[in-house]
């Protein structure tokens, strides 16, 4: 009887039960680990313990000679400043931190919508040159966003989207879009295209097949690409400092950078203002946080 | 039930990639048609485009008297069975054989009836209430057979369907096939790589290579006079032992002098090569009646039969299948001598069959 190829080769690979063996150290390099593991999660984490310390902390101590790091006075003030403006309105920063969920909210949305039917073509179709065609949308990533800062502007100020929040949701949709298809079309790939062909079978559009069944699978993919996009635009300085300069406009980034500069800098300020800003985007990643994990390990691995 | 007619058939990719360069089939009504031949060779582009996923270049389709070039898939009112069975993994096992009919609106009770059929006849009442990743290779394969078999459709599409499956379950499911389609009288086409699957399962075959058809015939004929050279490669196992001959003095002689029964009517001054099939030829105990000298290189103890790889002095060394019981040692000097009738011969330069 002829062997066919896929008998071949298509059975299951064996799994290696044996434990990867210990190349070197025995019991030592366990503690070796731990030690280096400590000392980078100190080196990481204490400039965020200590923007935490300082935004609970009284300016006198901040601003005490040696550091206070346990004994000083708990105050919330620094993060009643962030909202409320010194005459009792809304503060500077906190329509910042509105403009930012909006900005990045938007272009992510806006990225996602464009990104995601893009990459299911590109996984679908054969196209004239897709290769090139993704190349070229990849390319667009390979310069430092900075570089491109004056050539926007200019642009920008000629057809007035200078100081205006539809540019930063433009100029971050366009950053995102090449993102969202290269990662998507990892996660398309792997949702076999015969769902669709069956579906059109069965008497559905090509569009609805994909709406109705290559969707739902992608839902994890989907997160954990908006995920990536949304701290882009998120965490987005160079532009944002560019193209904005009114404080209504203004996103946080710039804002949080504005408020050093003058002759006193209100590092309680700078504080909390940067706990508030840090405190959506960790909170969302938690939240996803299994579809992140699973959505990127998904996508990398390729059979 | 209906025929199918492929006219002229071309596919081209907007890449530039020819899948199929010109395919004419016609399938008839109530018959079990195998498109064979390796990957690449447009087999399965061309199975697409009757369903209707892939838009031909040039070429018509018709499926019954219906021209179909225009139709999506859904109106061509076929059924398709996917390699990877392509089972919706939300819906159990009920709904995904209900799902095509509620997509035509069918009346419930009528949708109950379809389903209750189809899962007797696959046999999958204890499965209805299972999600697919619950069910065993074989019995999701059963279950795309069934979502098939409900939609009552005028054609089957089979794309590879027992390609993924191990291969005692391969076995029965082919009977299966075999069986369903007999006793449905369904026009059912094909598509395999497997060419056990394609002599067991077809009443007719195509053998394709590089986006053309070689040749078009019952299981016998493609193995007993393949159409072309590529064609004689491809089918049998082990394979056909190809012979350089000469036609001399009325008989059809290879090299080392091997006597061949001659067809009549061989075209002179061209270079030829016969294709002998290992069970046309006999390996004798050395100086027998009518065998030229030749010398045992190996043997392949199959339980059943012995596949002996004789040298007789050509360029390439012939197999040989020979029952059990005839055995010889390794590098043992015997005979060998052609037994079976006359064989096919082709031209080497057009790698067609001339006689």
């Amino acid at each position: 009887m002829a062997v066919s190829v896929d008998e071949a080769v298509s059975a299951a690979p064996a799994r290696d039960h044996t434990p990867p063996a210990r190349r070197f150290g025995g019991r030592g390099r366990p503690a070796l680990e731990v030690v280096l593991l400590t000392v980078l999660a100190v080196v990481m984490l204490f400039p965020v313990l200590w923007m935490i310390e300082t935004s609970i902390k009284d300016n006198r101590d901040v601003y005490a000679i040696p550091a206070k790091f346990f004994d000083f006075n708990v105050t919330l003030d620094h993060f009643k400043d962030v909202f409320v403006a010194p005459d009792g309105g809304r503060s500077a920063l906190s329509v910042s931190f509105l403009n930012s969920v909006v900005v990045a909210g938007v272009s992510t949305v806006l990225a996602t919508v464009l990104g995601v039917p893009a990459a299911w073509a590109y996984s679908r179709f054969t196209l004239k040159a897709k290769k090139d065609q993704l190349f070229f949308i990849l390319s667009t990533r390979f310069m430092p966003p900075v570089v491109v800062v004056i050539p926007i502007f200019l642009m920008y100020r000629q057809v007035g989207l200078i100081d205006s929040k539809l540019g930063l949701i433009l100029i971050y949709a366009a950053f995102n879009v090449p993102f969202t298809i290269w990662m998507m079309k990892g996660f398309v790939d792997e949702v076999p295209a015969e769902y669709e062909d069956a579906a059109m079978l069965d008497g559905y559009t090509r569009l609805q097949a994909f709406w109705k069944f290559t969707l739902p699978l992608l839902v994890p993919g989907i997160a954990a690409t908006a995920v990536f996009a949304l701290i882009f635009s998120w965490n987005e300085f160079v532009f944002a400092i560019f193209l904005t300069s009114s404080d209504e406009v203004r996103t946080a980034p710039p804002a949080i950078a504005g408020l050093i500069g003058g002759t006193t800098v209100d590092w309680g300020l700078v504080a909390a203002a940067s706990v508030v800003f840090a405190l959506p985007v960790l909170v969302f990643a938690y939240l996803v946080r299994k579809h992140l994990v699973a959505g990127v390990t998904l996508g990398a691995v390729r059979r | 039930m209906a025929g199918i007619e492929v006219t002229a058939l071309h596919k081209r990719y907007p890449d530039g990639t020819v899948a199929v360069e010109h395919v004419d089939l016609s399938i008839g009504d109530g018959e079990l048609f195998v498109m064979l031949g390796p990957s690449g060779c447009g087999k399965t582009t061309t199975l697409r485009a009757i369903a209707g996923l892939e838009r031909q270049t040039t070429g018509d389709i018709r499926i019954g008297d219906t021209l179909v070039n225009d139709l999506p898939p859904a109106e061509r009112d076929i059924a398709m069975v996917f390699q990877f069975y392509a089972l919706y993994p939300h819906l159990r096992t009920r709904d995904n054989l209900a799902f095509p009919l509620r997509a035509e609106g069918l009346p419930k009770p009528e949708v109950q009836a379809r389903v209750a059929e189809a899962a007797r006849l696959m046999r999958l009442d204890p499965l209805l209430d299972r999600r697919p990743r619950q069910l065993s290779g074989g019995e999701q394969q059963r279950v795309a057979l069934a979502r098939a078999l409900v939609r009552r459709p005028r054609a089957f599409l089979m794309d590879e369907p027992l390609t993924n499956l191990d291969a005692e379950l391969r076995a029965d499911m082919r009977t299966e096939i075999k069986h369903l389609q007999g006793e449905l009288g369904a026009t059912m086409v094909y598509v395999t790589h497997d060419q056990v699957e394609a002599m067991s399962l077809g009443h007719r075959i195509a053998i394709l290579n590089k986006g053309r058809v070689e040749q078009v015939g019952t299981p016998l004929e493609v193995y007993d006079r393949p159409a072309s050279l590529f064609c004689a490669a491809f089918i049998g196992s082990p394979p056909i032992n190809l012979i350089e001959v000469e036609v001399a003095d009325g008989s059809l002689r290879g090299q080392g002098g091997l006597a061949l029964t001659p067809p009549s009517g061989l075209p002179r001054d061209r270079r030829l090569v016969a294709g002998v099939r290992p069970e046309a030829l006999e390996v004798t105990a050395p100086g027998a009646e009518r065998s030229i000298p030749a010398r045992v290189v190996s043997a392949e103890w199959l339980g059943d039969e012995i596949i002996y790889v004789v040298d007789h002095g050509g360029q390439r060394d012939v197999r040989v299948r020979m029952p059990p019981t005839v055995r010889f040692a390794a590098d043992a000097p015997v005979g060998l001598r052609h037994t079976g009738g006359t064989p096919a011969v082709y031209d080497v330069r057009t790698e067609e069959l001339v006689a």
